[in-house]
């Protein structure tokens, strides 16, 4: 049992309910991957099944929307791979829209 | 609405040698830079982006000592990394100018309202003067107006010819003759690309330009974040818990231009680099210069398609002055006029329909006067 915080930002929070922060807990047998917690986020935390498209692109997150996990770049953690431990904070940020 | 700031991660707690910042050796590296994939930490990251823009604004000359500057502000996050950036710069380099915050309204409910109220946000927050010009006391139409009379798909037309105006006459109003905005890289790579997926030529050697001025205007534009990510425009916002404001427009975006940015995010994802190389393939282009038309008879006047009228015989004439409102204007009315004029008369007509006069009398009088012989 692992429990993180994920935030919604630069406009993401619409599609989960205008709510930019969550508290999420997962568990699993063996280590919980960002990975996995992104595959939660898709099945049970998008209200609209047709926002999925706004998240999500082949099966990765969308090109466009930053993810920073503790505030560092996620390719700099091994993107999915990344073990998540409690306390920690995955935020995705769109950059998409207007300046 | 308030502004909740995103929340600060617990420390690290080990860090490898692997993950140290590539330029500082001593913090651990928060961000790879899609400019060259560089690894580096929060503080070097400051320092390299805010001084990536003073470079740009010293190479360009953007700035005099005593000018008076206007920021065209959203309260999106360009804008507002913009405006706290000048003032930081302006301050640390001593530039010497004065910045005023410049909002359009062009009265938008539940889009335009709400990222105007971070506007004045940002106004306390970073002490700095803000005026507001608006749709309705400039053209005595809001966007709401225009888009229940012309309809969502013309919407970005209208507005993007109406906000062009309307920035340049906020800033006359105030005594401004500069305009900065926080058009970034990424949109500058989208420009390119639009133009040339449309064969826009004569847009295409333009669209790279950092500052624009034409003869007859008295005021110039610049863009000092040309040659910044919109990654790490988001980026700095984030780490500086900036106030923005964040949520598309109500109508509809332009087709083309969300179809390029698709391209174009696509395009990074794979090679990041892409976007700056598509900024400098567009400042290299220099293109064939036209072949010049066999004059046309004297006192030849073109008509275009869409009822505008050439003037000089087709020649463009940089400094043209719109006969109705003076402002600056190829053809004799400016497309905002000429944009008005069409919604007026939509208007007139729809005001016709709904009136209910049109019984009895009334309607015998109008039914007579359609009558012809």
């Amino acid at each position: 049992m692992v429990n993180v915080k994920v935030e919604f930002l630069g406009g993401l929070d619409v599609i989960f309910g205008k709510q930019r922060t969550h508290k999420v807990s997962l568990s699993g047998e063996s280590d919980v991957t960002v990975g996995n917690l992104i595959d939660h986020i898709v099945d049970s935390m998008i209200k609209n099944p047709r926002d999925k498209d706004v998240f999500i692109e082949n099966d990765t997150i969308r090109p466009g929307i930053l993810t920073l996990i503790n505030d560092t770049d996620w390719e700099l953690e091994g993107e999915k791979e990344y073990v998540l431990e409690d306390g920690d904070i995955v935020s995705f940020t769109s950059t998409l829209h207007g300046g | 609405m308030s502004f909740t700031p995103p929340s600060d991660p617990k420390k690290p707690k080990g860090i490898k040698v692997s993950q140290l910042c590539d330029l500082c050796h001593s913090r651990k590296a928060l961000i790879k830079r899609p400019k060259n994939l560089q690894k580096i930490c929060k503080l070097c990251f400051f320092h390299v982006f805010e001084t990536e823009i003073h470079n740009t604004i010293i190479s360009n000359n953007l700035f005099e000592h005593g000018e008076k500057v206007a920021v065209g502000a959203s309260g999106g996050k360009d804008s507002t990394v913009l405006a706290y950036v000048l003032k930081l710069l302006n301050e640390r380099y001593n530039y010497g100018i004065q910045i005023v915050l410049l909002s359009i309204d062009e009265g938008i409910v539940g889009y335009r309202d709400d990222s105007l109220a971070t506007v004045k946000r940002n106004k306390e927050q970073y002490n700095l003067p803000l005026e507001i010009v608006s749709y309705r006391e400039l053209y005595d139409w809001t966007m709401d107006e225009i888009v229940a009379c012309a309809g969502v798909r013309n919407s970005c037309t209208y507005c993007g010819v109406f906000r062009r105006q309307a920035l340049d006459r906020g800033a006359a109003k105030l005594g401004i003759r500069h305009v900065v905005t926080g058009h970034n890289a990424d949109d500058m790579a989208e420009t390119v690309l639009m133009n040339i997926l449309r064969g826009d030529v004569a847009r295409l050697e333009k669209s790279t330009a950092i500052m624009t001025q034409s003869s007859g205007s008295p005021i110039k534009r610049s863009k000092p974040f040309k040659y910044s990510y919109q990654k790490e425009i988001v980026l700095y916002a984030h780490y500086k818990k900036l106030d923005y404001f964040s949520t598309e427009c109500t109508y509809a975006p332009e087709a083309f231009r969300g179809t390029a940015r698709e391209l174009m995010k696509n395009l990074e994802a794979v090679r990041p680099s892409c976007i700056i190389d598509i900024i400098y393939s567009g400042e290299s282009l220099r293109l064939k210069p036209k072949k010049t038309k066999r004059a046309p008879p004297a006192g030849h006047v073109e008509v275009r398609s869409d009822g505008s009228v050439s003037l000089n015989g087709g020649n463009f004439v940089d400094g043209n002055k719109c006969e109705r409102c003076g402002y600056l204007s190829s053809n004799r009315i400016c497309k905002a006029c000429m944009l008005l004029e069409g919604l007026q008369q939509n208007r007139a007509k729809l005001s016709i329909d709904r009136d209910v006069s049109t019984e009895g009398a009334a309607k015998l009088t109008r039914t007579l006067e359609q009558l012809t012989f």
